[in-house]
């Protein structure tokens, strides 16, 4: 490889041809601030934070974009660059909503950090015509707030790389807003609601919907019996929230931090995750069995059943039936563990802490109510938990660890890595591979699904039957996939799809990361990573050999792919409107 | 056998004061008078004297006709064209000497010109290739595609010293030799015919008056950069320009002149128009490119430069339609004829859009090095109303102001820019002395705050920014302190923004400044506009001793700020009155003044 030979600040580097200024000084030890650069998906130049000084170029130049070339002297710091950064915070601030005090993104706002950082105060000096715009309170799952936008783009570029493409800029000069096709509301256009926009998003401009009064109004109501269940990928990154590293398993102190909060019982998602796969393993062999619609596509995220709805209404015979591991436990809880306990289901508030912003839209989602009440009332952020634990002063970093109430526990190993992409394939097959050798076959990892890779194929032999399989996530890939099903060239039997690139772990209710870290470090595998260790660890590594799962067939469901677990753990989708 | 020609203009001048009805009116009454076989009308490109028009002009006498009305179209054919007498009193007065009818050439307006780009804009009917083809047309790209090989092609036109006439002064043939090395499945040529400067239309008429020229000069900078085909991105807001131009390409593939294996040498070469929706950005090449991908049209950052990855990513010749016309005659005339015109780093020819206060507006086309005095005095006419010069404005509002003191500049993209000012793409517009600079300097800022697409920070806030700091210094509530955060303002949105709108839009504040500094501090100190035209900072008042009372203002102040009895001296209500200045040109007794 061709290298280059600068140096920044005075600091020697080597980097690949091609290298950005940037990245040179990365190298080098030197942070540059940015704003609106997003390493691959938006490297546009646009907020001009990142200028610098380099010989060779005319004036200032945006470190984010240029390229170095030999023997170029950067200067990254000098009274100019500073000044010139002062003066773009100064006028970006004059153009923003400055309720610091109480938003959100307080303390981890990227705008906040650089003002802090260049001494920008609010002088007043550049004042003057500021464009209002009303709240867009419109979807369920996020505040659109462009009082507080900075126009860097990156949720423009995270829309477009998820495919949705419905958010862009709109107008122009002063009037420049991120705004919907022909300025509709959010929920009007075919948002998939995956939330990977509030997650780049560097200030308050874009938020999930904040559901944690509901929580803390449910737990201080003495007549409620308030559950929460935690989805399979929290554990990987709810630590973040509290300075941990990224990729830290955290189950222990979530679970006795929920507690502390004052949740009657804490329950697992993982089971939800062993209950979905017995079942869509069953519908699974039903299918190549008897003939039924394939290949057959998991509908475990509702982002990826959303845009499903809304862009392909013919082929939904493809998804499968199977709720989604958070609903599932959600109708369990107020079907059977409402009977066993004795419990109203009426009285009963299921709380969810789910890596999606999706899954606000999924509990309003009609037939996902198998007791005659939504099976799910509320569904949180990893973020608005951590929130919540903030808030109720608990020191997570030293809480000990304990362990998820019974009898909705027992999680399994496959059910862990339903956080990855590629994980609930892979705990499909283990259990599908059981069920059709009707053996206890040894060999559970099935590496080739495993990586963060957006599409990845495998064909496996399981008792004789040749199963091609695909993994496709981000809804880039997943339009792939369903193209090429449209087109009649797809040739695959199983499916799995997650919206998310990389999967929950990288979903849009996970924690916040500034782009500073999201541009050098993989946040992907490295919490994907502590899903897989844990998988490892564990003694029970497939869903069917769950005392829990068993348990809750024999006592209540009968048998896998029953007609009481028809009526309680699937559901039905509905062609949607793309533009109302 | 045709013994006369009628050539009428129909660029968008002369067509706006009906040149079409006037064409109509020609044909219809020659017909009428049995001339049909005899006299052939034509309808032209511009002519370039704009404020004169409609025009026409008779051949082979030469006769140039000015301001010509439909009535006088019998006088015209009966006289002129039938019996042979000139209608002396349709002639433009400068060609008609004391016994003869001097030629349009030795008129002051065309005396100093020299016509490369607008050879035949006036001269050709531009929906006519064979007409094209008659002056050489083709010629160039045949000669080419013969006896060039591509590197030789871009020597020549390096040789020429030729440079973009957009705006930027590029040198076209670094831009050509920059390109062709890259490999790439497709390269492309683009046409930059997104002219947006307010008062310039040198792009829109040499499409209206030469479209060919510009699709021979694509050919041959295909050929040059291995490209195989050409967009040519132009202005909705140009129906004439769009409509000729698609003619013209359409005919010029029916001749074999554009499409597959161009006269039979292998070169595959053809090209489609684009419009632009009138998005001022959009002239910006990269935001051009942008918009021909069908996306919003905005910039994006260089590096990558269009050389390298362009158009649908691929590497990319954009060059302005003007760049282009001359391409053709330096190809046919050899490089040498066009660096023997201009200076020394500014080659050839520059066209200039003529505004303002100044008597001949129109379009010149001027060898590079002539000095503004020239064009404005002895090409333009001067400025009417014996009014003193203040300043010309080039470069539309990315350019700047050259002062009286710099009246003997000579015109080049060097000396521009020396002076804080800038060729632009070639609008000049004069200024008088009743121009408030300040005023101006809002004026441009008004139109480039409008244009910014909105992409990066120093544009899209900076410019407003500046513009209310302008805004309250011209109703009088500025400051020093206002003065000094315009100019450090200026000077960040200039080197921060990401193109060439945001780095040149405060060019115009900056200039001002520059030059006429006193006036901003006339407007902060003594709250007063020397020209007196910033509104808030003056009020007009009657002068009680010449007032008679005839109410004659107090009939025609529209908002009845006046009051008064007959015959008694009256007075104006500062408070109310909205200074449209209707009194005082009422008033017969010079009674009402500008304070």
């Amino acid at each position: 490889m061709e290298m280059i030979n600068c140096k920044i600040n005075g600091i020697a580097v080597s980097v690949p041809k091609g290298a950005t200024i940037l990245e040179a000084a990365r190298e080098a030890g030197v942070d540059i601030p940015t704003l609106c650069y997003l390493k691959e998906i938006n490297e546009i130049g646009a907020c001009r934070i990142c200028v610098v000084e380099a010989t060779g170029a005319r004036g200032l130049v945006t470190a984010c974009v240029y390229p170095v070339t030999e023997g170029m002297e950067v200067k990254t710091n000098t009274p100019k660059v500073q000044n010139a950064r002062k003066i773009n915070l100064e006028l970006i601030l004059s153009t923003h909503e400055k309720k610091c005090l109480s938003c959100v993104r307080s303390q981890d706002c990227e705008l906040q950090t650089l003002c802090r950082d260049y001494g920008v105060e609010d002088s007043g000096k550049y004042d003057g015509f500021k464009p209002q715009y009303e709240l867009d309170l419109s979807a369920p799952h996020l505040v659109r707030d462009n009082n507080k936008c900075i126009l860097c783009r990156r949720c423009v570029a995270a829309c477009e790389k998820q495919y949705v493409h419905v958010i862009g800029a709109n107008d122009r000069g002063i009037d420049t807003h991120i705004g919907t096709p022909f300025e509709k509301q959010l929920d009007d256009v075919p948002c998939v609601s995956c939330g990977q926009c509030t997650v780049v998003c560097p200030t308050g401009a874009l938020r999930e919907k904040d559901n944690t009064d509901e929580v803390w109004e449910a737990i201080a109501d003495p007549s409620k019996h308030v559950v929460v269940q935690t989805a399979p990928s929290i554990r990987a990154t709810l630590g973040e929230c509290f300075g941990m590293p990224i990729g830290t398993n955290v189950e222990g102190k979530m679970v006795a931090a929920l507690r502390r909060l004052g949740f009657d019982k804490v329950f697992d998602t993982d089971f939800g995750a062993d209950l979905t796969i017995v079942e869509e393993a069953t519908e699974f062999i039903d299918r190549v069995k008897n003939g039924g619609v394939l290949p057959m596509i998991t509908s475990c995220s509702p982002g990826w059943v959303k845009f499903a709805e809304y862009y392909y209404p013919e082929l939904l015979e493809h998804l499968s039936s199977c709720k989604s591991p958070q609903q599932m436990v959600g109708a369990v809880i107020k079907t059977y563990y409402a009977q066993k306990n004795n419990i109203d289901p009426n009285d009963i508030v299921v709380v969810s802490i789910m890596p999606c912003t999706a899954k606000k839209f999924e509990v309003g989602r009609d037939d996902q109510s198998a007791a005659g009440v939504p099976d799910v009332d509320i569904a949180l952020t990893t973020r608005e938990l951590g929130r919540m634990i903030m808030r109720a002063g608990i020191d997570f970093v030293n809480l000990p660890d304990e362990q998820f109430d019974n009898p909705l526990s027992d999680d399994t190993g496959a059910a862990v890595i339903f956080g990855s992409t590629g994980g609930v394939m892979e705990a499909a097959l283990r259990t599908a591979n059981d069920l059709l050798t009707g053996k206890d076959n040894k060999d559970v990892e099935y590496k080739e699904v495993r990586g963060t890779a957006g599409l990845k194929e495998a064909v496996y032999n399981i008792a004789g039957i040749e199963v091609k399989v695909a993994v496709a996530s981000g809804i880039e890939n997943a339009n792939y996939i369903m193209s090429r099903i449209k087109d009649g060239t797809a040739d695959w039997h199983f499916i799995e799809i997650m919206c998310c690139p990389g999967g929950c772990v990288n979903g849009g209710g996970q924690p916040l990361q500034p782009a500073s870290v999201r541009n050098f470090v993989d946040l992907t595998s490295l919490r994907a990573k502590a899903l897989y260790e844990q998988d490892k660890a564990m003694k029970i590594r497939k869903s069917h050999k769950s005392p829990a799962i068993k348990k809750v067939y024999e006592e209540f469901f009968e048998k896998y792919g029953s007609h009481k677990a028809h009526e309680i753990l699937h559901t039905s989708y509905v062609g949607r409107k793309k533009y109302r | 056998m045709v013994r006369s020609h009628v050539l009428v203009c129909g660029g968008t001048g002369c067509t706006s004061s009906n040149s079409l009805k006037i064409i109509e009116a020609l044909e219809k009454e020659i017909n009428k008078q049995g001339l049909t076989d005899e006299v052939k009308v034509v309808q032209t490109g511009c002519f370039g004297l704009c404020a004169l028009g409609p025009v026409m002009i008779v051949y082979p006498e030469g006769c140039f006709y000015s301001m010509v009305k439909v009535e006088d179209i019998p006088e015209i054919v009966s006289e002129h064209l039938l019996k042979g007498r000139i209608v002396t009193r349709l002639l433009y007065d400068e060609t008609v000497g004391k016994d003869e009818i001097k030629s349009l050439n030795e008129t002051d307006f065309y005396k100093k010109q020299v016509r490369v780009a607008l050879r035949n804009c006036g001269v050709i009917d531009p929906e006519s290739i064979e007409e094209y083809i008659a002056y050489d047309g083709y010629m160039a790209l045949a000669k080419c595609l013969t006896e060039y090989t591509p590197e030789q092609v871009i020597k020549i036109v390096s040789d020429s010293g030729l440079r973009g006439r957009g705006g930027g002064g590029f040198p076209t043939g670094r831009k050509w030799a920059l390109t062709a090395p890259n490999k790439a499945p497709q390269k492309y040529v683009v046409c930059n015919a997104d002219e947006g400067d307010p008062g310039a239309f040198m792009d829109r008429s040499v499409l209206e008056g030469d479209p060919h020229a510009i699709i021979e000069a694509m050919a041959i900078a295909g050929y040059a950069i291995g490209a195989t085909k050409g967009f040519v991105y132009v202005r909705a807001e140009y129906p004439i320009a769009v409509k000729r131009l698609q003619i013209a390409i359409d005919k010029a593939r029916e001749y074999g002149l554009l499409g597959k294996n161009i006269l039979g040498s292998g070169f595959d070469f053809d090209m489609e128009i684009r419009l632009g929706a009138g998005a001022f950005v959009c002239g910006e090449e990269t935001a051009l490119m942008t918009s021909i991908e069908g996306n919003r049209g905005e910039p994006r950052p260089r590096p990558p430069y269009p050389a390298v990855k362009g158009l649908f990513g691929m590497p990319t010749v954009e060059n302005n339609v003007e760049t282009l016309a001359n391409i053709p005659q330096i190809i046919l005339r050899g490089p040498e004829w066009f660096s023997s015109m201009g200076t020394e780093k500014s080659k050839g020819t520059k066209v200039f859009a003529l505004g303002g206060k100044i008597k001949h507006t129109g379009l010149v086309e001027i060898p590079m090095g002539t000095t503004l005095r020239e064009v404005v005095e002895e090409i333009g006419g001067g400025i009417p109303g014996g009014k003193k010069f203040k300043a010309a404005q080039t470069g539309g509002p990315s350019g700047g102001c050259i002062p009286a003191e710099l009246f003997d500049t000579k015109i080049d993209y060097d000396n521009l820019t020396e002076i804080g000012c800038m060729m632009g793409s070639g609008g000049l517009i004069v200024m008088d002395e009743d121009t408030c600079m300040v005023d101006i300097a809002k004026f441009f800022l008004e139109f480039t705050v409008d244009e910014s697409c909105g992409k990066c920070t120093p544009c899209r806030v900076g410019t407003k920014r500046l513009l209310e700091k302008l805004e309250k210094i011209t109703s009088g509530n500025g400051t020093m302190q206002d003065i000094d955060e315009l100019e450090e303002l200026c000077n960040f949105i200039k080197e921060n923004s990401l193109c060439g709108l945001g780095q040149t839009a405060p060019n115009p504040v900056l200039s001002t400044l520059r030059f006429f500094r006193d006036e901003y501090i006339s407007h902060v100190k003594d709250k007063k506009c020397p020209a007196g035209v910033c509104k808030s900072l003056m009020s007009y008042v009657i002068i009680a001793d010449k007032c008679k009372g005839c109410t004659a203002c107090v009939r025609v102040c529209p908002v009845g700020a006046i009051s008064g009895s007959v015959k008694q001296p009256h007075v104006i209500d500062d408070s109310k009155c909205i200074k449209c200045g209707a009194c005082m040109e009422k008033c017969k007794f010079g009674a009402i003044v500008k304070q």
